[in-house]
């Protein structure tokens, strides 16, 4: 399928996310595409609504990569999970 | 700190849970329960030895959020008893951090120490390049003697196998006036009387050990019973959230705040009274000036470098200007000071107009507890205008800058030096300036405690490049200083 990204990553930057660590995977909106050209695309996306249920805010900054979703998701966390789904 | 790491979301998890309890029924005892519910029977145990340690520190925080002082916890005061201090206190504590014991490490001291990959060389440089003989070799490898050494570090560049390193315990490490040491238990100890609230040593501690203590508690008990309570916006505020500044002024009102400022308003003042004090200054002759809006600087001066007060510009901060503004319209109102950094506190607690001060983080916290997307916030106008400059004034050189705009063509023989964050090493070039009475690269010194300036205090969520750009985005959005009355 041709034109097609690969990997779709969305980095939630509800207020939520934002305040638990969000701010700091802001970087990979610049790094990823300059790293993996048109394999990948990364965007901030408004909340992903996963915080809201019950505590699961603890868990978050939430990042979506193509459907599966990592929480307490770090840069090396994302980026290691770019790299699997490229590799599928 | 903008760095995420799990100490840092501990401590936001902490204070979002005290806020959500706050507003139940029994905020007692769901206050009581937060270690509990954070740390659930047969969970799994991420940082400690055991559950009852973590939920041991987990309680520590809390009591930290209800503005407790640590030091002065016998342990065998029910959490509860805690939460009815919190709501009942008429002022905050004085002193603004504390550090929690059960959190605290307990770190080996400072030491220079050689590691297992001493290879026991026949150069041994090491021993040739210590001027206090303080290695032998023992067993065929290279030994340091604690009493001898005098942590010059020498022999850590001589060994050829990088075997040896410097141990360092990172809140004295970080602590550029020697204020927080070993207590002999081995736990953190803050001497508060060198205290400057820099809270280098909050943003240095890997454990999360040192906290400052909240007045959220104190600040929503004064809503909740009635009290007009004013937000006062640092200009730092503007990089902090995916929003717009207008829009987190909705965000605070929905939490209850009645009216919101911003405290660029009196950086504008702070502005055009620094120009005139500097101008004055410069015609009868003196060398030198420094600015005064950072609060670790201001304490810095107070405690440990007196010499340096007669060249410390008498204008007052931002803050205070903007709380003497809020305090002239609402004379009733309590005020309340969102901050990026912890050392703000110190600085309201010498200033009658300024009731509370509440850092990024806690705001941030304040969200999440009531769910509120600040990106989806409506825009609310700010019923005053801030200047470009008095907007960048959180971004290292904004203040020189501004003091420039404002005098204009009598700037032609400013020259701007710029202290990037407090040291050791800054704070001996301090010394030096007010000893020989003259600084040879400038003379109007901009001294900010952060690197980078209040963009990079040590209770900011954003990064400070993205916070950076959005202070700077915004400040160019404004009218300059001189075409604003």
């Amino acid at each position: 399928m041709e034109g097609l990204k690969k990997v779709n990553v969305q980095v939630c930057l509800g207020t939520t996310c934002f305040v638990m660590g969000s701010s700091n995977l802001q970087e990979l909106i610049d790094t990823v595409p300059k790293r993996y050209g048109d394999d990948v695309e990364v965007s901030g996306v408004p909340c992903l609504g996963l915080c809201s249920i019950d505590w699961k805010f603890s868990k978050a900054p939430y990042v979506k990569v193509n459907d599966e979703v990592i929480k307490e998701a770090t840069i090396d966390k994302v980026l290691k999970m770019i790299e699997r789904k490229l590799a599928e | 700190m903008h760095i995420s790491n799990d100490a840092l979301r501990l401590k936001r998890e902490i204070l979002a849970r005290l806020i959500t309890a706050f507003y139940t029924d029994d905020f007692e005892e769901n206050a009581r329960l937060i270690p509990f519910d954070m740390r659930p029977k047969g969970c799994e145990v991420t940082y400690r030895c055991c559950v009852y340690k973590e939920r041991a520190a987990i309680r520590n925080r809390v009591m930290a959020g209800l503005g407790v002082a640590l030091e002065n916890d016998n342990e065998r005061t029910p959490i509860e008893a805690y939460v009815r201090v919190a709501q009942k206190r008429d002022k905050p504590d004085k002193e603004v951090l504390t550090v929690l014991e059960s959190a605290c490490q307990g770190c080996l001291p400072n030491a220079v120490y050689v590691t297992e990959l001493c290879q026991g060389c026949v150069a041994r440089p090491c021993l040739n390049t210590c001027k206090f003989s303080a290695i032998k070799f023992v067993n065929g490898k290279s030994f340091i003697d604690p009493e001898k050494c005098k942590q010059c570090g020498m022999c850590i560049k001589a060994c050829p196998y990088q075997a040896i390193v410097k141990r360092i315990v990172p809140c004295e490490n970080a602590c550029p006036v020697d204020a927080i040491t070993k207590a002999p238990s081995g736990h953190a100890k803050i001497d508060f009387d060198k205290c400057i609230t820099c809270g280098k040593c909050v943003a240095a501690c890997p454990f999360g050990a040192v906290h400052e203590k909240s007045q959220i508690i104190d600040v929503l008990t004064k809503m909740k019973l009635g009290f007009k309570v004013i937000a006062m916006l640092a200009p730092a505020a503007a990089g902090q959230f995916p929003c717009s500044l207008k829009q987190l002024n909705t965000a605070l009102r929905k939490i209850g705040f009645f009216d919101v400022w911003e405290v660029a308003l009196g950086a504008d003042v702070t502005s055009k009274n620094e120009a005139k004090d500097y101008l004055e200054r410069m015609e009868r002759g003196d060398k030198f000036m420094t600015t005064s809006c950072c609060s670790a600087y201001n304490q810095l001066v107070k405690l440990h470098m007196p010499e340096m007060s007669s060249h410390v510009s008498e204008t007052k901060t931002p803050l205070y200007y903007t709380a003497e503004m809020v305090k002239r319209q609402y004379p009733d109102a309590v005020t309340v000071f969102f901050s990026p950094c912890v050392s703000k506190r110190k600085e309201a607690s010498d200033n009658d107009n300024v009731d509370y001060v509440l850092t990024f983080e806690e705001m941030g916290a304040l969200f999440i507890a009531f769910n509120i997307q600040v990106g989806k916030c409506a825009e609310t106008e700010f019923a005053l205008e801030s200047s470009k400059q008095g907007r960048k004034f959180p971004v290292l050189g904004g203040v020189a800058d501004a003091v420039k705009a404002v005098l204009g063509d009598k700037a032609k023989d400013l020259k701007p030096v710029l202290i990037e964050g407090l040291n050791k090493q800054s704070i001996r070039e301090l010394r030096r300036y007010a000893k020989d009475g003259v600084c040879p690269s400038g003379n109007l010194i901009e001294v900010m405690s952060c690197n980078g300036g209040c963009i990079s205090g040590n209770a900011v969520i954003n990064s400070v490049k993205t916070s950076f750009k959005e202070v700077g985005s915004y400040a160019d959005a404004g009218r300059d200083i001189l075409e604003i009355e």
